[in-house]
């Protein structure tokens, strides 16, 4: 090879390189309108069905059933959700942080696991806590203010919220490095083997906790399937400011597998969330899930989103909405009719009333309870404080 | 005079402190298009610019370490935490970094960061909301920690934070953000050092101390006890890393007794420090030991309790009734 020759391979290389990296800091567009390419999808926005090489064979043994409850769920807790931020505008709750357009993201994934498997939520998972059992009513409690959350985590394998951002998720990997060392991890027994669900959000996904996570998970081969819906918006953030590439592609530098699927598509959510459980219960470890969905509503009842996005972005969004889409392909396939949706609205209107006049029904603790449950054994102080508070209390009994 | 809220008196020194110092740039979490949580940054991003008012990433640790990396290259950051209770991912930047950076470098570098953190409950919200963390940073060498209390002081302590060459960890009582008061936008000086205590109202028979959102409950306390024909001196500490001690044994020397109050729980609160510097410098003229009205000794309760464990008035009173009581 000539000098000349040598010269003109490096001109190449250096071109190439140059156009990758011009490639590379490209500026990220302002929204990604259809979540791109790869984006698995089993259900168009307008009810279509769509196969898919990979996973379509995991709803294959879906029922007629299944599906129905797959839209009655997603229809109740959107109920629910609806019930509650009705409840904190009339001030019977303190806050409320609303699933809406998060339906299919949350009860495709909670659908896919089993009963021994593990949830770790955020505050947002109500749709999650309805598959796993949680009474919503336990939910309300703690945007109330009555609780901090009080439901027994062990009863439906469905963590406590947790609000410090993204913390969860090394909770998450830390109970299936657990799993593991209790040999519930390939074995092959459906009963035995269990996985753990991580759920977090967008921007979660500039913490620490959640990079460590996915680096404890990736060393220990923990079997937990990171769910991440990115529904585009940490409260005024768009998810360009935490990641100049998809999320998904993101598990990828940590050495496991990381897909995108349209958070909107309830059938796509539960096919892609039970193969990442399927890997991760016979030992194949981590994956990373971006449900690719958007949130359609404020935040939370204290946050005004006027403030900082456009509300064509929201309409575009309307047109893929979880729900309408399995409606149409339940009504097209002849797999639900007329009365059927009927049934489900009928049965929404019942739950609500069950939430409201249970929200409406709950007593604030008893002061004195605040002093309970701190320490497992006694500890001297509590009790000397919670002796004096006793008694200053009832030095206010009888006229003040 | 102007008659501004307290987030607003903060909005306006923060402004004034980007027009007359270039070096000077805010970082947090939906600071700009939002003006943050409670809008104290409200309009900011929009006159001086997105490379001055930047919105991070969220994540705690990182704004706080980037914000040392700034620094350190010569700037002035202004850090804002959202709530008091998601400082704590920031945790060790702040323990490990912020506050050691100057004696590690003996001397050679400085850290001129003020980290800004709406404090404290009484707003009803859920978790992690509602925290007084400020014993954990009054407790860490190199950082100093500062309070306001009411919208004149918010103007000019944030100003004299970020003038500060140390790093100030700047608390907001949250619950206070939109009480008003008149105040000098004008004014060509503050109207007195950041790291004094005041007397903001004067009293004969009992010294009562507290800074924040507890100055106000305190203040009222003040006067329902006057109407008992009890004289209540009441000192809004302003600092609390230094504390002014002089202010605080001028006043008990006088009075002979004194109460702290604060929103966090009394063990190893504030108030400890203060009861145990007070009794050596002031032992020959206290009538009465030191009395701590706080919190409890457990994590902040749920919002339907919150009435049942911040001091409130009653509670202040009792105070001060049982240091009178000796």
């Amino acid at each position: 090879m000539s000098d000349n020759e040598v010269a003109v391979t490096k001109d190449a290389a250096a071109a190439v390189d140059a156009a990758a990296l011009a490639a590379l800091h490209a500026p990220v567009p302002e929204t990604i309108a259809d979540g791109g390419p790869e984006l698995v999808q089993l259900l168009t926005p307008e009810g279509e069905r769509l196969d898919h090489p990979e996973y379509s064979a995991y709803i294959d043994d879906l029922t007629d059933d299944d599906l129905r409850g797959f839209y009655r769920d997603q229809v109740l807790i959107r109920r629910v959700d609806a019930e509650a931020t009705a409840l904190q505008r009339q001030g019977e709750l303190g806050i409320w942080a609303s699933l809406l357009g998060q339906e299919a993201a949350q009860i495709g994934s909670g659908r896919a696991l089993r009963p021994q498997d593990y949830a770790f939520p955020t505050y947002r998972e109500h749709g999650v806590a309805w598959v796993r059992g949680v009474d919503p009513l336990n939910l309300l409690g703690l945007f109330r203010g009555v609780n901090h959350g009080g439901w027994d985590p062990n009863e439906n394998n469905f963590h406590l919220y947790t609000i410090v951002i993204g913390a969860q998720t090394l909770h998450a990997t830390g109970y299936a490095m657990g799993i593991q060392h209790d040999h519930a991890v390939g074995t092959g027994d459906p009963e035995r083997d269990a996985a753990v669900i991580a759920y977090f959000g967008d921007g979660a996904t500039a913490q620490g906790d959640v990079n460590e996570s996915f680096v404890y998970a990736a060393s220990s081969n923990a079997p937990v399937v990171f769910f991440c819906q990115n529904n585009q918006w940490a409260i005024s953030q768009p998810v360009e400011r935490q990641s100049r590439i998809p999320i998904y592609q993101r598990a990828r530098g940590f050495g496991f597998p990381g897909v995108r699927v349209d958070g909107n598509d309830v059938l796509a959510v539960y096919a892609v969330t039970k193969a990442a459980l399927n890997a991760a219960r016979s030992g194949q470890g981590p994956t990373l899930i971006e449900a690719y969905t958007y949130r359609m509503g404020a935040h939370t009842t204290s946050d005004d989103p006027t403030k900082y996005r456009i509300s064509a972005e929201v309409e575009v969004w309307k047109l893929r909405d979880p729900i309408a889409r399995l409606k149409a392909y339940l009504t097209a396939s002849g797999k639900a009719d007329p009365a059927f949706f009927e049934d489900v609205e009928g049965e929404a209107d019942v739950l609500a009333v069950r939430v409201r006049e249970g929200c409406l029904a709950m007593a604030d603790p008893a002061a004195v309870s605040m002093f309970d449950h701190i320490y497992v054994e006694e500890h001297p102080l509590i009790e000397a404080e919670r002796a004096g508070f006793a008694a200053y209390s009832a030095s206010f009994e009888g006229g003040h | 005079m102007s008659k501004l809220t307290i987030a607003r008196a903060i909005n306006a020194g923060l402004r004034r402190a980007l027009e007359s110092d270039s070096k000077v740039v805010i970082m947090g979490e939906d600071i700009g298009k939002l003006g943050g949580v409670f809008r104290v940054t409200e309009g900011l991003q929009k006159d001086f610019g997105e490379d001055r008012v930047i919105d991070t990433p969220l994540a705690e640790s990182g704004i706080v370490g980037t914000a040392i990396g700034m620094a350190l290259r010569g700037y002035r950051p202004i850090v804002e935490i959202q709530f008091d209770g998601f400082v704590y991912p920031a945790f060790d930047q702040i323990v490990c970094q912020v506050a050691k950076m100057r004696a590690r470098s003996l001397g050679k570098v400085r850290l001129p960061m003020v980290i800004r953190i709406p404090v404290g409950g009484g707003i009803g919200a859920v978790e992690h909301h509602s925290e007084s963390n400020e014993a954990y940073f009054a407790h860490t060498a190199g950082l100093r920690v500062v309070a306001c209390s009411n919208p004149e002081d918010a103007y000019w302590m944030i100003q004299q934070a970020i003038a500060c060459d140390d790093p100030v960890i700047f608390y907001e009582p949250k619950r206070r953000y939109h009480e008003k008061g008149e105040l000098d936008l004008l004014a060509d000086a503050a109207p007195r050092a950041l790291f004094e205590a005041t007397i903001a109202r004067p009293g004969e028979h009992v010294t009562l101390a507290a800074y924040g959102p507890m100055v106000k409950v305190c203040l009222d306390a003040a006067t329902a006890a006057a109407e008992e024909g009890k004289s209540v001196e009441v000192i809004d500490l302003r600092s609390l890393s230094p504390l002014d001690m002089d202010v605080l044994a001028t006043s008990v020397e006088k009075t002979g007794r004194l109460v702290v109050a604060h929103e966090a729980p009394t063990f190893l609160g504030m108030g400890a420090e203060i009861a145990a510097s007070v009794s050596e410098k002031c032992f020959y003229h206290l009538e009465s030991p030191v009395i701590r009205v706080g919190g409890y000794n457990i994590p902040y309760p749920p919002s339907r309790l919150e009435e049942e464990f911040l001091p409130d008035l009653d509670r202040v009173l009792d105070g001060v009734d049982r240091a009178l009581a000796y």
